[in-house]
Formats: structure tokens, sequence, C-alpha cells
């Protein structure tokens, strides 16, 4: 067995490219051999800046000869078929092999020298290799054929054991030769065998694996801030790109004029993060240091004294930038800057920023005077989650949103207006020109700096959240108002101009505001009857969103699919209170049986063709008819009556035990009764919004569901029978649909 | 490095001399207006077709919204570049270049070089390449790329290019903070001598004075005369009309009457013309399969 090692030098590769490369070359690599039929024990990959390499372990001298057998045809086909067969396979009839009246072509491969089989094997990776970005350079690329790499490619080292796989690509001939360090060590060395070349590299100011690079930044660095008695504030992402930028990383800590930290700490961080990849450094009592620690890539013969004066003077003229904007915004009140957004557009089709602040402006307003943002989170009690249904029970009235007090409700809509009217403003400030990440956080500073209430300020900072899965979701209410009222109007009016995402196309990255609004209403436990305010078509966005959101969170996603079916719900929260509970059911042997009567109920109408009832209605499904009543647009306006009659499409009340033409069998009797106790008990646990409830009601029908198809037969000779034992099952199943479409539901 | 460190007009001189020596024609700068020194026609169009180029040239570059009335240490809305351009890219140029790097006294035993991602685009020209940032202890002193593509065509072959910012070259090899401060040459004249007063009159001419009828008339004027240049096949010609009017859009938005919608449009409008004035010098060559 002998290790392989592979090495592609270049000039610097990114080094965000860096370890997608190792899993690149890895997979290729193995690939490629195991077409012969090599397989290494182990492959090892290294990157860093100016060196690609892989070593792998255990490889055999050759590869095992292989005898092919090709299926020919019978003995007894006709001539045809055996010219046919000698033709294709070359060979003659006496070289064929005749098995149980079959003919065979056998062929006997005999086995390569591996290093043959690599030799073929790299030319093809180097050629394949998929940078996400990739060049032509030099003379060659006369032809736009000529190869790509990520920068221009220099060297080849390969070594089968001691011995160089010779190999050529684009006129660079394999060696044993490679360079050292670009400063420390310029010149060439040379490796024996994979064996050598860690340590050959380290003895050339190289660490070839990005690991232990990693690991002297990430140590080295907390350890100086240590020393200096600061805490390093840790950042795994500059670590890896400090890691991707040096072969030879020397962490150095400097300190900047501490006159700068004036500049909001997180404009500070940025600019020392992103525009120099330097690390930053808290004080004792947490605050932001003026320290930094930046990665140099050289052992300088000053101890790195000139380096770290270098650096200090680049980072002062980032900050002494970022102030001078910083000075700058505060002196204009955020009311001047919105005055700006007139002239930015938002998007061709839908105006400018600043009427974009008009809509969501008066909709963060109209979230809060209609009480769906209210100054408390609101307990719901259906339960929506561990701990919900304790929250408050005793203190909310008979309404889901009970109507906030008459001047809380007064500052909370004002600040909401007010939060949403400056939210943008800082879009135009001279620091989040510099630095866009800091759109809202600046806008925050400015506000408060400006003497905004701190609610309206803290809005303003927020109001983007949640960015992403795992972003802190806002739970202050102007916050939440602004937050929402944002990304609906983005999402609405997108919709409306026909700019809806499709497939991988998302520009205006309206999943993540539909995930968003979606994350803002449960986690506030907002009412909110999303069809008053979207269309059916963005409805439908949202419901996809949820069921995408619910899936990653561990709901079933048949339990979904299972409520979306019973149709015409949009509100968020008690759809999920409604899925929970089930999911919770079904988990339960009452909730199994139940299933497995209902599937059997089912499938009798099915065969017999007796159709499901039309879908209830919205109003049907649940409360908060008084939530709705006063929503502005004529979506949401359907009139909602809780005491309307029930609709009767289909034929279950003929299955009612008073209309029952003849003397029903003990079971039939029994389900009837339980039927007649069940119904009302189950809708009435949804009026409440108590699923669980519903769902304790539905399982009192298992038994007699079992024990009537134990002891009825539906298909009874007597039509009449027949009839009324269809119209009972059908109504068992439009009492199961009370909760959820149990067809959908898997198992 | 020992001794004096190199003034301003000797590390201009000192490359000069590295990149005749690597048998670069030097030339002198184009006596137009540009926002970079890759705008020259010596980049530019010289970048286009199989010839081999090599060039090395100072370029004053004009980028009329970063002046500050001379008040800000190193932001100017006049400084220079030095650039050079090499076709094809030669095997060696990550070395040439930190040979001029020496040759002007950055002692890399010392000094922290880097070469961090950088990819270059200009819209403008309809061109891209891919290379780096030099950092030196951390500041940016040379944009080194790949060209790819130049007026929307395949680079056949490739050029590289080098871009040094003068400046701030210089103020890092001098110890300076502040540009104005710079030894110019060795007999006492300072960067500021010799260009503060320009600063502070043409920002106030760029921001405030500049008639924009006029600059909107030159505009028009420009594109105008560029396609008439196209008509008659004179694509040099016309090249410099596109300069002329990405210049005029350039102070055009530093007297900040083009809005965010109407930018777009203007921007389009110039590339338009520097790609037809570089597809019709690659016409007139021949080169445009």
């Amino acid at each position: 067995m002998t290790d392989f090692l592979l090495e592609l030098r270049s000039e610097e590769i990114p080094a965000r490219m860096q370890d997608k490369a190792r899993e690149d070359l890895a997979r290729l690599f193995a690939a490629e051999i195991g077409k012969a039929g090599l397989t290494a024990s182990g492959i090892v990959t290294h990157a860093g800046p100016r060196r690609l390499a892989l070593i792998a372990c255990g490889l055999p001298e050759g590869t095992a000869a292989v005898s092919e057998e090709v299926k020919g045809p019978k003995t007894s086909a006709p001539p045809q078929a055996l010219e046919g067969f000698l033709r294709k396979t070359g060979l003659t009839r006496e070289q064929l092999v005749e098995r149980d009246g079959i003919l065979f072509a056998v062929s006997e491969k005999p086995g390569r020298a591996t290093v043959e089989v690599l030799a073929e094997a790299i030319p093809g990776i180097v050629r394949a290799f998929p940078w996400p970005k990739s060049m032509r350079w030099g003379a060659a690329s006369a032809s736009t054929e000529s190869l790509r790499w990520a920068r221009p490619l220099h060297g080849i080292v390969a070594l089968f054991g001691d011995a160089i796989v010779d190999v050529e690509v684009a006129g660079i001939r394999s060696g044993a030769a490679t360079l050292g360090h670009r400063f420390h060590h310029p010149g060439q060395i040379t490796i024996g065998s994979a064996a050598d070349y860690v340590e050959k590299l380290r003895a050339v100011h190289v660490i070839v694996d990005q690991d232990e690079r990693r690991a002297i930044i990430r140590t080295r660095a907390a350890e100086l801030a240590r020393e200096a008695g600061l805490e390093l504030v840790e950042d795994e992402g500059l670590v890896g790109e400090n890691a991707g930028l040096t072969e030879w990383p020397v962490p150095l800590l400097g300190r900047f004029d501490a006159d700068y930290l004036s500049v909001p700490p997180e404009v500070i961080q940025l600019t020392a993060r992103v525009n120099q990849k330097y690390f930053v450094c808290r004080s004792a009592d947490g605050a932001l240091a003026n320290a930094f620690v930046c990665t140099a890539n050289i052992e300088a013969s000053d101890g790195g004294a000139k380096i770290v004066e270098g650096n200090r003077k680049v980072l002062a003229a980032r900050l002494s930038d970022a102030r001078f904007f910083y000075d700058t915004d505060l002196k204009v009140p955020l009311e001047q800057q919105a005055e700006k957004l007139k002239n930015i557009v938002f998007h061709e089709k839908l105006g400018t920023v600043a009427d974009k602040v008009e809509r969501v402006a008066k909709l963060a307003r109209w979230l809060v005077e209609d009480g769906i943002v209210t100054s408390k989170p609101l307990p719901f009690r259906g339960g929506v989650g561990v701990g919900a249904t304790s929250a408050g029970l005793g203190e909310t009235g008979p309404t889901p949103n009970p109507s906030p007090e008459g001047e809380g409700l007064a500052i909370l809509a004002d600040q909401a207006e007010r939060a949403a009217r400056l939210a943008k403003a800082d879009l135009v400030t001279g620091m989040v020109a510099e630095f866009p990440e800091l759109q809202g956080l600046m806008g925050g500073y400015y506000a408060a700096a400006q003497g905004e209430a701190p609610e309206v300020a803290a809005a303003i900072r927020d109001h983007y959240k949640p960015v992403g899965q795992g972003d802190d979701v806002p739970s202050d209410p102007v916050t939440v108002a602004v937050s929402l009222a944002d990304k609906l109007d983005s999402i609405g009016q997108f919709f409306a101009a026909d700019l809806k995402p499709s497939g991988s196309k998302d520009p205006f990255a309206l999943r993540r505001s539909a995930l968003g609004v979606i994350a803002l209403i449960i986690d506030n436990r907002l009412r909110f009857p999303l069809a008053g305010v979207m269309s059916p078509d963005a409805l439908d966005f949202f419901a996809d969103r949820l069921k995408v959101q619910q899936r990653e969170a561990g709901v079933r996603h048949d339990l979904i699919d299972a409520v979306f079916a019973l149709g015409g719900e949009d509100d968020l929260v008690r759809l999920l209170a409604r899925v929970h509970a089930l999911q919770a059911f079904v988990g339960t042997d009452d909730g199994t049986n139940l299933l497995a009567g209902y599937k059997r109920a089912a499938n009798i109408l099915k065969k017999e063709g007796v159709i499901a009832a039309p879908l209830p209605a919205r109003e049907r499904l649940g409360v908060g008819a008084d939530a709705q009543a006063s929503a502005p647009s004529p979506a949401a306006g359907a009139s909602v009556d809780a005491d309307a009659p029930t609709p009767t499409p289909d034929p279950s009340l003929a299955g009612r035990g008073d209309v029952l033409a003849y003397p029903p069998e003990p079971a039939e009797a029994a389900l009837i009764a339980a039927l007649d106790t069940a119904e009302p008990a189950a809708a009435a646990a949804v009026e409440r919004e108590d699923f669980e409830g519903a769902m304790a009601a539905l399982a009192s029908l298992r038994a007699p569901i079992d024990a009537f198809f134990d002891g009825v037969t539906v298909n009874d000779a007597d039509p009449a029978k027949r009839a009324a034992r269809l119209a009972l099952l059908a109504r068992v199943r439009t009492a199961v649909h009370q909760v959820a479409d149990f067809s959908r539901i898997e198992g | 490095m020992t001794g004096r460190p190199m003034s301003f007009q000797r590390m201009i001189l000192t490359l000069h001399d590295y990149w005749s020596e690597q048998g670069c024609v030097i030339l002198q700068p184009y006596d137009m207006e540009m926002g970079a020194g890759t705008f020259h026609p010596a980049t530019t169009l010289r970048a286009l077709g199989p010839d081999t180029w090599n060039a090395a040239f100072v370029q004053p570059c004009r980028r009329p919204t970063d002046g500050r009335y001379g008040e800000n240490p190193n932001r100017l809305q006049h400084y220079y570049q030095y650039q050079v351009i090499l076709k094809p890219s030669p095997d060696n140029l990550q070395e040439l270049y930190l040979g001029s790097l020496a040759a002007i006294g950055v002692d890399m035993g010392l000094h922290d070089i880097r070469f961090v991602e950088d990819d270059w685009e200009s819209p403008t020209l309809g061109a891209w390449g891919l290379g780096w940032e030099v950092w030196c202890d951390g500041m940016e002193v040379t944009q080194f790329t790949y060209f790819q593509q130049m007026g929307g065509f395949d680079m056949k072959p490739v050029a590289g290019e080098l871009t040094y910012g003068l400046e701030r070259l210089a103020m890092y090899i001098q110890d300076k903070d502040n540009v104005y401060d710079l030894a110019f040459n060795d007999a006492g004249v300072t960067y500021g001598q010799v260009f503060l007063e320009n600063e502070k009159q043409m920002s106030k001419w760029n921001f405030e004075v500049a008639d924009t009828d006029t600059l909107f008339d030159a505009f028009r004027k420009a594109t105008a005369e560029c396609e008439n240049c196209l008509a008659n096949d004179v694509p040099i010609a016309a090249y410099e009309q596109a300069i002329k009017a990405s210049h005029t859009f350039n102070l055009l938005q530093a007297r900040g009457v083009i809005s965010v919608a109407e930018r777009q449009a203007y921007m389009g409008r110039v590339r338009d013309l520097a790609k037809g004035a570089c597809a019709a010098w690659m016409t007139q060559h021949g080169w445009a399969a």
C-alpha cells in the first residue's frame, strides 16, 4: 500500500472558495480513481491561499485483473444473432464460452499500475474543477478554450510513494518541486513523498493544514487580548477568512485612538471586520475596547511593530471616515432625511421609498387601532405551545382581541406610525450609504439621539427583523407593528404588481418576508385574519411558507395539509393550535384507532360514491368574528355570523336516529347516540378554540365505530338500511372533519 | 528602507525605470479627464485584440464626488494612478509586481503584503476581470486584475493590469498621515503646495459652481459626436467622446442634479457609447469574429 500526494499550486485563491475546493478535490479524486476500481483507505485535503493539496492513503500498486463477461445469444439463436454478436465483440465463435445453452464473450482485463491510473486522473480533475468563478491567463488564453482556474495555476506536485506521477496539464509538467512561503522562503523545495509534505513545507514557513492555521489564529488572538487585559470578540468567520489569506498566520494586537469609541460599537466592529478583517476586543466591563487584532502572513523582522502601526493607520482612517459620517448624520433630523426618500425609487412599478413609507405608516397604525397588535401579548386559550395556556387565563375576556385601553391604544398607534415614518430615513444617511448592512441600526441610534421615544427608536432599529431563521423575533408592540406592516406591504405590493417569487427566483426576498410575518404572528400570538389584508394568491403563498416553516420545526406536513384542507383558515395562531392538537392526538392510541375507523368509513363512502360535504365556510371553523368585522378590506368583511345555520349539503342528516325507518342494530344505535353527544361537544370545543377538547370528544367515537364495523353490515340487501348506514358513516366523516380532514393524514 | 524615503516624483520615476526595463512603452498621461487609468485608450482599446502590448503610464484621475475641499487627509477629487498593462499577462506577473514594490522601497521582510480577492467590474466599459486588491499592512495599495472581458469581448489573450494608488503608496513609504504633507520632490516641495489650492477650487467648482445646463448640453453633444464618429468609422475618436460623456456625467452627479432613477439611464448611455467604440475598434481590425 502506498500514499499519493497531489499539490496544485497557484496564485492566491480567494479565501471563501477554499473549503469547497477541498471537498471538490476529494470528491473528484475518489470518483476518478473509482472508475478504475481503486479506493483509498483515507483522503485528506488541505487548502490555503497558494496551494490545494490532497493526500490519498493506502492505494495498491495496481488494480486487480478483472474478467468481464458479456452475455450473447443462445446457441439455438439464428445465425444472424451470432454474427452480430461476433461483430460487436470482435471475437470469433471459438473464443466464446458456452454455459447453459448461452454464449458469452469473456475478456480478461489485465490490472493496471496505479501510477498510470493517477496520471490519467489528474488532468481530468484539474480541467473539470468546479470553481464558482474561474479565469483564463497568459499567452495560452489567446484561445478561449485555455485552462480555467480560480487564479493562474503554476505547479503540480504528484507523487505516488516517492515516484513522480508524470502528467502535463496546460503546459504545466508535474514534479516533486514546490515553493515555500512567498517572502520567507521564495525558493524551490523538493518533496520526498506524501509523508514529508506537511513537515517540509512547515520548514519553509508554510502551514498547509487550514485547521492548524485556524487554531493558531483562534488561540493566539485570544491570548493577545488576554495579555492586554481584554477579551477577544470571537468570530469564526474571521478565523476562517484569515486562515484562507495566510500561509504563516501571525496575529498581532494593536490599539486605536480611544476617541473613536464615540462611534457606535457596531460600526467600529463592522469597519474592522468587513474592511480590514480584524478582530475586536471587549474590556472587562463588556464594552468595546480600543484594540484590534490583525493577522499578518509573516514573522516580521521587527516583531511586527511596523505592521501593527500600518494597520492602525488604516483603521484610524476608516474610523475617521465613520465618525465623520456619524457626526454629520446626527445633525440632520430623521424627519428631514425622510424627505429625501421621495427621490429613491423603491421599484419602478411600485413608486418611491417615500410612497412605501406612507403605506407602511398607515398599515402600522391600523394594526394597532384594529387591536391586532396590542400593548401586551395575548394569551391564547387553545394553547399554542407549552405554557401558552396558563398565561393569564383568567384575565382575558371572551374575545380573542380585547379592546386595548383607549389612551394606551392612542399612544401605541401614534408611536407605530411615527416609527414607520422614520424607519427608512437612515437609507439616505452617509453611514448607511457606506455600510448598507447597518440599515435600521443607525436609524435607531439617530432617533434615540434626536429625542424620539425609546419604543420608536427600538422599532426603527429592529423593524427589519426577523431577517432569517434563528434571528430574534421582535416582541415590543411598536416594533411588531412596524415590522409586520413593512413586510406585509412588500408582499402585498409585489404580488399586486405580479412580481411574485417563482422557482428559485425571489429577487425581492418575499419568502423571507413571509417567514418574518409568520414568525411575528406566531411568536406574539397575534389574532390576525390575514385574508383581511392579503389577496388570495398572497394567502396561498403564506400557506406554502407556513408549511415549509412548520416542517422544519418538526410538524408533520400531512397534519398541516389535513388542517389546510378544511379551507378558509387565515388565522395562523388558531390554525397552528389545531395542527399541534392534532399532532398530539394522532400520537395516542385513541387517535390511531379513530384514524383507522375514519379511513375505513371514508373508503366505503368513496367506493359508494358518497362525496364529502363541501368544505365548511371559514366562519364555521372558529371564532374571532369580532376581530374580523372591522378589517379594512372587503375580503375579510365577509360577514361573519356564528349562529348561521349549519350547511346541509350531504346526506348525513339522514343518519340521525330519529329519522330511521327501521329499528337499528344495537351497535348502530350506539354509534348514533355517540355521535349525538360527540358532535355538539366537538363543535363547542372548536368554538372555544379548545382543540384538545374537540379531539377528546371525537375520541369517544372510537369504540362505537369499531363496534359498528364489527356488528353491522353496511351493504345490507335492504336499500333503506344501506342508505341509512352510508349516511351514518358520512356523519362520522363530517364530525371528524370539524377538526381536520383526516383523509390527508398518513398512516 | 535606508536613508530618506522616496519623494512622490522619485517614486514615479523609479516605476518608470522599472517597467521600462520590463519592455514597457512608457506613455504620458492621456490629455482628457477620466475617472480611472483603465479608461486610457492604451488600456481599454489596446487590451483588445491579439497583439502583444506592454505599457506603463501615470494617469491623473478625476472623481468629482470625492472632493473634500482639501480638508480630508486622504480623499481627493484629483489624484494619480500608476497604470501598467501587460498583454498577454506574463506568468511571473506577481513577481514582477513585487519587484516594483521593492524598487520603490517596500521592505517585504518588515511589511505584510497580501493578495486579497477583489473581482473588478466596470459596467461602463462592459468589462470585468479577476484578481486582488494588494494590501500592504492592511492598506490597499494596488488593484491587480486579469482582464477577462473588455467592451463585451472575451480577452484573447488575457491582459494583466496593475493600478497603483500613488498617493497612498507615497504616504505609506514616507510615513505621512496627510496626503498634503507628502514630499513631492527632494527639494522641499510638498504635495499640498502643488495641489491644495487646486483641490479647494475644484471641489467648489464640482459641487457648487459648474453650470449644469452647460454640462447637460456637453453630455448631449458628446453622445451625438460619438454617434457621428461611429458612423464615420473612427473608433478612437468615438471612444474619446465616450470618455468625455462619462466625465460629464460624473460632474452632473457631483452637482446632484441626476436623480436615482435617471442615473441608470445615463450610465447605460455611456456604456453603449464605450461598447460601441470597442466594437468598432474590433471590427476595424477584423478581430470581431
